[in-house]
C-alpha cells in the first residue's frame, strides 16, 4: 500500500471523528433558539451569554476551580510516588505503583459510587473539596505515568557525576532531577487538567446538586431541550483540549509521551 | 541499574504520603462500598451497617441477566469495531513523520479527554432531524422525509465506537510503534505482497496485543455511563447507568455497591487477561 493511500485513511477517520465537532460549531451559530444545520440567521449572541449569564459562570467557575486543583493535587501525590518507586523494588513498591494506577483503569463509576459513598460517612459531601480530592486521586495515574516516563529516560551518569562533584542528595534533587523532570510534571499537570474538567460521573455523583461543574450543568440542560448555548460551550470544551495537547506537541514529545520509543524519523 | 548505587535519590519517607494519601481516599472508599454492599438497606434512603448477602443475591433475577446481556453484547460490538478500524490506523500512523503523528495525536487526545456529555450531545445533533445526516440523506434523494437516528441501539454503539476509537489507538501505539520496520521490509524484499505482508507479519507479531487491546477497549466503552442515556433507548441502558440509578434515584447504595463490586471483579479480570495477552506477544517473538 503506498504512503499516500495509508496517509487517505488516517485522514478519513480523523474527518469521521471530526465531523459531529463541526456539526456542533456550526449549529452554535443559529440565532434563534433552535438547533438547525446549516444556522439559520447566523450570530454570536449565544457566546456573549455565556460569558454573561450566571446559570453558566457559575458552573464554568466550578469547573476551573476544581480542574486547577485537582490537577495540582494530583501532581503533588504523583511526584513523590514515582520519584520513590523509581529505584526501588519489592511488595511495597508494586502496591503502590498498582494503587496509583488502579483508579483510572477502572470503570470510573466504580470510584465514582466509592467516594460518593465515603463522604456520605465521613461528611463532605455535597461540598467542593469533596469533589476537589476525589478528582485529584482519580486523576494521579496520569502525572504518575508521565513523570515516570520522564524519570526512565534520566542518564544516570549525570547524577553519578552530580554525587562525585560532591552533591548531596537534595542539592542533586534540586538542580538535577527535578529541572529535567520539568516538562513531564507540566504535561502530567495539563493532562489532569483537561481529564478533570471533563470529568463527570464523580463530579456528579459527590456534589451534582450542590456544587454544579459545566458537564453537570450540559446534561441537566439537555433534559430541559437543546440549545445553542449548549453547542457554545462544546466549542469552548473542544477548543480548549486541543490548545492544551497542542501546546505539549509542540513543546514536547507526545509521541514518546504517548509510549513511542523507538527512535523517530523525520 | 548498577550495583555500585549506595544511595537512592528519593529519600525513603517520601513514599509516606502518597501511601497515606492513596490508603485514605482509595482503599477506605473500597473498603466501605464492600461494607455497604452487604448492609442492610433502609427504606429510608441509607442503609445500616449489617452482614447479609440479599443484594447479592438479586443478581440471580431476569432482570440483572439481561442488563448484563445488553452490557456485555454492546460493549463487544462496539470494542471489535473500534480494534478492527484502529488497528490498520495505528499501523500507517507509526510510519509516518514524527510531526504528522504528532498532529494526528492531538486531534485523538482532544477528543478522548472530551466529556461524555459532549459527545452524546454533538452525535445526537448529527443524528437529529433537523441538523443531522437525516437532511443529507433527503437532499441527496435517498429518503423521503428527514429523519432522526437517535435514540437507538445504532446510535449507542456509534457513540460508544467514538469514545473507544481514540483510546484504541493510544493503546495499539506503543506496541505497534515499537515493531520492528525491518521485519516488514524483509518480507517486501522476499517478495509478499502489502496486503500479504500485513496479515502475514505485522499482525500475527501484534495478536498479543491486538488482544490486550481490544479487552482494554471492552472495559473502557463498559464504563460508559452517559451515552447510553444519551443515545440509547432505556432498554439499551448498562450496567454503569443502572450503577448510578440505583444509588442516586432509588436511594438502593447496598445493591449499587454490590453491583460496583461485581463490575470491578469483572473488570480486574479482564484487564488481567489483557495484559497477559500483551506479555506473550514477546514470548512468542
Amino acid at each position: 500500500m503506498s504512503k499516500a493511500l495509508k496517509l487517505t485513511y488516517i485522514l478519513i477517520v480523523l474527518a469521521l471523528l471530526v465531523l459531529p465537532l463541526v456539526v456542533v460549531a456550526a449549529v452554535s451559530l443559529n440565532g434563534p433558539q433552535t438547533l438547525r444545520f446549516p444556522p439559520v440567521e447566523p450570530s454570536l449572541h449565544w457566546y456573549a451569554r455565556l460569558f454573561t449569564d450566571s446559570e453558566w459562570l457559575v458552573p464554568l467557575r466550578h469547573s476551573l476551580t476544581i480542574a486547577l486543583c485537582a490537577a495540582a493535587l494530583a501532581v503533588a501525590i504523583a511526584l513523590p510516588l514515582a520519584l520513590y518507586v523509581w529505584e526501588r523494588r519489592g511488595v511495597a513498591v508494586q502496591l503502590l505503583t498498582g494503587m496509583g494506577l488502579a483508579p483510572f483503569a477502572l470503570p470510573p463509576v466504580i470510584s465514582a459510587l466509592g467516594f460518593m459513598i465515603f463522604w456520605m460517612t465521613v461528611g463532605g459531601y455535597g461540598q467542593i473539596w469533596a469533589t476537589i480530592i476525589s478528582h485529584g486521586i482519580f486523576l494521579v495515574t496520569l502525572p504518575l505515568v508521565t513523570i515516570s516516563l520522564g524519570l526512565r529516560g534520566i542518564d544516570r551518569s549525570l547524577i553519578e557525576s552530580a554525587r562525585v562533584m560532591g552533591a548531596n542528595r537534595w542539592a542533586v534533587m534540586r538542580t538535577v532531577i527535578l529541572p529535567l523532570l520539568l516538562p513531564y510534571i507540566v504535561s502530567g499537570y495539563a493532562f489532569a487538567f483537561v481529564l478533570s474538567l471533563n470529568e463527570y460521573i464523580i463530579a456528579y455523583m459527590v456534589a451534582g446538586f450542590t456544587v454544579e461543574t459545566l458537564p453537570v450543568k450540559i446534561f441537566n440542560a439537555l433534559r430541559y431541550g437543546y440549545t445553542p448555548i449548549l453547542a457554545v460551550v462544546s466549542v469552548l470544551f473542544v477548543v480548549m483540549s486541543a490548545l492544551i495537547f497542542g501546546l505539549i506537541g509542540r513543546f514536547g514529545n507526545l509521541p514518546r509521551l504517548m509510549g513511542a520509543e523507538r527512535s523517530q524519523r523525520d | 541499574m548498577s550495583a555500585t548505587v549506595t544511595e537512592t535519590s528519593a529519600p525513603r519517607w517520601l513514599g509516606l504520603w502518597p501511601a497515606a494519601m492513596l490508603m485514605l481516599f482509595f482503599l477506605v472508599p473500597f473498603a466501605i462500598m464492600l461494607a455497604v454492599s452487604v448492609a442492610h438497606r433502609d427504606q429510608s434512603g441509607f442503609y445500616e451497617w449489617g452482614f447479609e448477602l440479599d443484594s447479592y443475591a438479586r443478581f440471580m433475577s431476569g432482570f440483572f441477566a439481561k442488563v448484563m446481556a445488553v452490557s456485555l453484547s454492546v460493549s463487544l460490538s462496539a470494542a471489535a469495531i473500534c480494534v478492527a478500524i484502529a488497528f490498520p490506523f495505528t499501523v500507517f500512523l507509526a510510519q509516518m513523520s514524527n510531526r504528522t503523528q504528532t498532529l494526528v495525536l492531538v486531534v485523538l487526545l482532544s477528543v478522548l479527554a472530551l466529556s461524555e456529555v459532549i459527545i452524546g450531545f454533538a452525535l445526537s445533533t448529527l443524528l437529529s432531524q433537523t441538523a443531522g445526516i437525516g437532511n443529507l440523506f433527503h437532499w441527496l434523494g435517498l429518503i423521503a422525509e428527514p429523519q432522526a437516528y437517535t435514540p437507538s441501539l445504532f446510535a449507542l454503539i456509534t457513540g460508544l465506537c467514538y469514545i473507544g476509537f481514540p483510546f484504541a489507538v493510544l493503546v495499539l501505539y506503543p506496541p505497534v510503534s515499537r515493531l520492528d520496520p525491518e521485519i516488514v521490509e524483509a518480507a517486501r524484499v522476499m517478495g509478499a505482497s502489502g496486503p500479504r505482508a500485513f496479515f502475514g507479519v505485522i499482525v500475527p507479531s501484534l495478536r498479543g496485543a491486538i488482544v490486550g487491546a481490544f479487552i482494554l477497549v471492552f472495559v473502557f466503552t463498559l464504563g460508559s455511563y452517559l451515552l447510553p442515556q444519551l443515545l440509547g433507548r432505556s432498554e439499551d441502558w448498562t450496567l454503569s447507568v443502572h450503577i448510578t440509578d440505583q444509588a442516586v434515584y432509588q436511594s438502593n447504595l447496598p445493591f449499587a455497591a454490590a453491583m460496583s463490586i461485581f463490575l470491578m471483579l469483572v473488570a480486574l479480570a479482564l484487564v488481567g487477561l489483557a495484559s497477559l495477552a500483551g506479555r506473550d506477544r514477546g514470548a512468542a517473538a
